[in-house]
């Protein structure tokens, strides 16, 4: 029997409700595009964060250029403070293999060295290919095989979580 | 030896005959049927025309034997059908001396293929500067005196070696060029030039140096043939100058009534050509002349260039193509393309081209040296390297397939090439 | 004719020899690319990974020491390996050819040739000749094409400008040696710039240039008018004093750029130059270091620009 998808909306309030008891004056938040940003400008804005809100696209730091090359237009990573000495809240809609978040914090320590990473996804869909967890997930979702979970924006803003074909 | 050649669509430009008939050969002539032949060929299914005259084709001997040797090239021309060949004096050293021509002449003999019809230099070394002995070379076996395609800068000095071939009656053969425009160039100057970022060659570096000629035969007289036409305009002008009676002749390269400047692509070097290739309004002219007569004859302008030298970036590339086993397919395409009868697209690489060469070869009536070819004007083949004779395998047309190949080649009676 | 060399298959980006030819949405990504890699060079820490165990052999028979060292700059902030090798021309007529010479480097395992050669067409003729996993970035073929000036020229007038679809763009100068000139003609007219214009004597302009989709004008002041962007040519000393020019102090006279004809443009243009730059020539020292000039973000931006394109093709 297939599982219900979990409403991306209701996730959001739950998620920033559990990050308010990690909030701290070092505190700042980098989203990953594209879903991830979508899900960092929410909690941003329910946190009423203090530090500008950063967006990071990891194209550079992937493992797969080899295979893929520079498959899409990357948007321009824009981390709009100071790394250093940061507790940073990285966020992401889709926590798969753990390969992008491998990326993302490869490429944040080339920004400087944060005093603490925190992953924040708004789903966890399991199958990690490497030992990264998430310190606070919104659901945990299982996705058929050969289907991919995605976060969907619609044109009044609205997130939801939508199964789409593909690995 | 007698030779009988039976059933085949004799044509012969020079009458006008076109018809499935005989043809009889005897000692080396065309003779009427007598008796029977101790050899008879049948050609049925075949065209049997005049063997193909090429007043253009490089040999590479002497001294550039690395290129093509008198061998190679000579199976080359009569596996192309050419009986008769044009060799120009720019040979390495030039043929600016009656010994040079006459061992050409004998290794070709002995090679005993086409007939090998030596050009002589014009000035001493090909300089520009001094007269060559004309009248020596001449005896030597000279049929006309050029400059190839180093044209003389210095005017003075060609008015005074068109009023010394004048004084003789010495045909002159001469490239349009003027030197000084032309020299930083390797392209026709215009749109794909600009696009390719090559150095440009306008067309009235050829309308300058040919209004230049012209004048200069009307003040000595002198017999003129202005080779490879490239632009519209030098048709024009050729033209007009025949109405008014010069003793002006022309040809045009066999590729220039074909490609043009948009062939080049992605700098593809076989198209290195001297002269450019020019616009298509200026091939659509050549293609025209060629059929109206403006424009007298059509030569391969043969030019074996080893691969080395063509596998370099356009500019620093050698010019030339490889063309004497292209000459009858490409001039066949050009007739048909142009709805041209049979009989007229032949008479411009056989009985024409004779009229300006001065020779007996290039027709078929009794009496004519018996040279020959036949061939299938539908048969279709690749242009592949593996298909050519000559050493030289550069040609624009690599790949492509055209229709007409020769079956036998006839010189003097003999078979000198026979296609299984 | 051929297929396009420098798209593979697949109608991706394998090899860059020259904008023309290439599909707008190609140029699009490389200046979107870019603009990510601009980004990075304003950062700490100026190097990805991307490129890690991948080598850019420089291979430049003609001699640049700025356009060489950009490159250079840009494969070792994609973490690269770089191999820079000046073939001075002398030593190709000792007797290796061009094919020789590429043959060999690619024996030692090459990922990308960024080639500068004196001969139009050369780069293309390496293309036609480098195993399938082997990619040529064109820094200068003769006067052909210098793409990626060109798309670093695209990518600061994008950058100031924004939208290519309203631009009067004027190139002045030596348009007929200029490869820089060529490419940005080509990828104005790609990306849609309605009014291209190239100003210069009758001696320095190109016979095909019309049909390039420019404008030509011989008068700089009618040539100037209402131009949100002047890009002028560099002038290479040797085409003064000579059948070409008569002197430099003639040509800034006609062909100069000074505040006072620069007034004849937007009040906002922006002034360009691929550099380097003969002041008194082509532009006095007022304009060059003024206001209108972007002559300094323009070397910003060939960094990423090579970046880009670097690591798209290596990629595909």
């Amino acid at each position: 029997m297939r599982a219900k998808l979990p409403d991306a909306e209701g996730l959001l309030p739950k998620l920033a409700a559990e990050l308010k008891g990690r909030i701290t004056p070092a505190t700042a938040m980098i989203g990953l595009h594209t879903g991830g940003v979508w899900v960092a400008e929410r909690l941003h804005a329910l946190l009423a964060l203090k530090a500008p809100l950063g967006a990071m696209d990891i194209a550079f730091y992937r493992d797969d250029y080899a295979k893929q090359g520079l498959k899409h237009d990357p948007k321009r990573t824009k981390i709009p403070f100071e790394v250093e000495g940061r507790d940073l809240l990285l966020v992401d809609d889709v926590l798969y293999t753990g390969r992008t978040v491998r990326a993302a914090m490869n490429e944040l320590f080339d920004y400087g060295r944060p005093r603490s990473i925190a992953l924040v996804v708004l789903a966890d869909r399991g199958g990690r290919e490497l030992p990264i967890a998430a310190q606070h997930a919104g659901a945990v979702v299982e996705v058929p095989a050969g289907k991919r979970l995605r976060l969907k924006r619609a044109d009044d803003g609205r997130l939801s979580l939508e199964l789409e074909d593909g690995g | 030896m007698s030779l009988l050649i039976k059933g085949g669509r004799v044509i012969d430009p020079a009458s006008g005959r076109d018809e499935i008939g005989d043809v009889f050969v005897d000692k080396g002539r065309i003779a009427e049927k007598k008796g029977k032949a101790e050899e008879t060929i049948d050609a049925r299914g075949l065209v049997v025309a005049p063997g193909l005259i090429d007043l253009a084709a490089r040999l590479r001997e002497p001294g550039q034997e690395y290129k093509a040797t008198l061998a190679s090239e000579m199976d080359a021309a009569v596996a192309g059908g050419v009986t008769s060949l044009a060799c120009p004096p720019d040979t390495h050293p030039p043929l600016d001396e009656p010994g040079l021509v006459d061992m050409l002449r004998r290794r070709a003999k002995a090679l005993a293929r086409a007939r090998v019809y030596p050009v002589g230099a014009l000035t001493v070394k090909l300089a520009g500067e001094r007269l060559t002995e004309m009248s020596v070379l001449s005896e030597a076996g000279c049929v006309a005196f050029s400059q190839a395609n180093v044209p003389i800068t210095d005017t003075q000095v060609l008015w005074r070696a068109l009023q010394y071939a004048a004084t003789f009656g010495y045909p002159v053969w001469l490239r349009a060029e003027d030197k000084w425009l032309s020299r930083e160039g390797v392209a026709h100057d215009g749109d794909m030039a600009t696009r390719l970022g090559l150095a440009g060659i306008p067309a009235f570096t050829e309308t300058i140096a040919l209004a230049t000629i012209l004048q200069l035969v009307r003040a000595t007289g002198a017999r003129v043939h202005v080779c490879r036409l490239s632009s519209a305009a030098a048709v024009g002008m050729m033209r007009e100058a025949k109405q008014q009676g010069l003793p002006v002749t022309c040809d045009v390269g066999i590729h220039y009534v074909h490609l043009s400047e948009m062939d080049l692509g992605y700098y593809d070097a076989h198209c290195r050509l001297d002269p450019p290739l020019r616009s298509q309004r200026d091939r659509d002219a050549l293609a025209s002349g060629l059929a109206d007569g403006s424009i007298d004859c059509a030569v391969s302008d043969h030019a074996p260039v080893d691969e080395d030298q063509k596998q370099l970036p356009f500019a620093e590339a050698e010019t030339g193509a490889t063309g004497l086993e292209l000459l009858l397919p490409l001039a066949l395409k050009w007739g048909s393309a142009r709805k041209l009868p049979l009989a007229r697209t032949l008479a411009r690489v056989t009985s024409d081209a004779a009229r300006i060469l001065g020779v007996q070869s290039g027709r078929i009536a009794p009496g004519a040296p018996a040279d020959l070819v036949l061939f299938d004007p539908d048969e279709a083949w690749r242009v592949m390297p593996a298909a050519l004779r000559s050493q030289g395998k550069n040609s624009p047309f690599l790949g492509y397939e055209l229709a007409g190949r020769v079956r036998a080649t006839i010189v003097a009676g003999n078979v000198v090439y026979e296609r299984k | 004719m051929a297929a396009n060399p420098q798209l593979n298959a697949h109608g991706e980006l394998q090899h860059l020899l020259s904008i023309e030819g290439l599909p707008r949405g190609i140029l699009e990504q490389i200046l979107n690319t870019a603009e990510s890699f601009v980004g990075v060079t304003e950062r700490e820490v100026k190097k990805v990974p991307l490129m890690r165990g991948k080598s850019v052999f420089n291979l430049f028979f003609e001699p640049s020491t700025r356009t060489r060292t950009t490159f250079e700059i840009a494969a070792k902030r994609l973490s690269a390996d770089v191999i820079n090798l000046n073939i001075a021309v002398s030593s190709q007529t000792k007797g290796e050819s061009l094919l020789d010479t590429v043959a060999n480097l690619s024996a030692m395992q090459a990922d990308v040739f960024v080639v500068r050669h004196a001969s139009s067409g050369a780069p293309y003729l390496i293309a036609r000749h480098v195993k399938p996993h082997e990619h040529v970035i064109n820094a200068g073929d003769g006067r052909h094409a210098h793409p990626t000036q060109g798309l670093l020229d695209l990518y600061t007038i994008r950058h100031y400008k924004k939208d290519f679809g309203a631009l009067t763009v004027a190139i002045v100068g030596d348009v007929l040696h200029s490869r820089v000139a060529r490419s940005l003609i080509h990828g104005l007219t790609t990306l849609g710039a309605p009014e291209v214009r190239v100003i210069g004597p009758q001696t320095l302009i190109p016979a095909g240039v019309a049909a390039l989709g420019v404008h030509v004008f011989h008068d700089m002041r009618a040539g100037l008018k209402g131009c949100d962007v002047v890009m002028m040519l560099r002038l290479q000393n040797e085409r003064m004093a000579g059948p070409l020019l008569p002197s430099a102090q003639e040509f800034f006279m006609n062909y100069g750029l000074t505040a006072e004809k620069l007034a004849l443009a937007k009040a906002d243009a922006i002034v360009m130059h691929p550099g380097p730059m003969n002041r008194g020539v082509e532009i006095d020292s007022p304009v060059a270091d003024g206001p209108h000039s972007v002559i300094l973000p323009q070397v910003t931006f060939g960094i990423a620009v090579r970046m880009a394109v670097m690591s798209i093709v290596a990629g595909n």
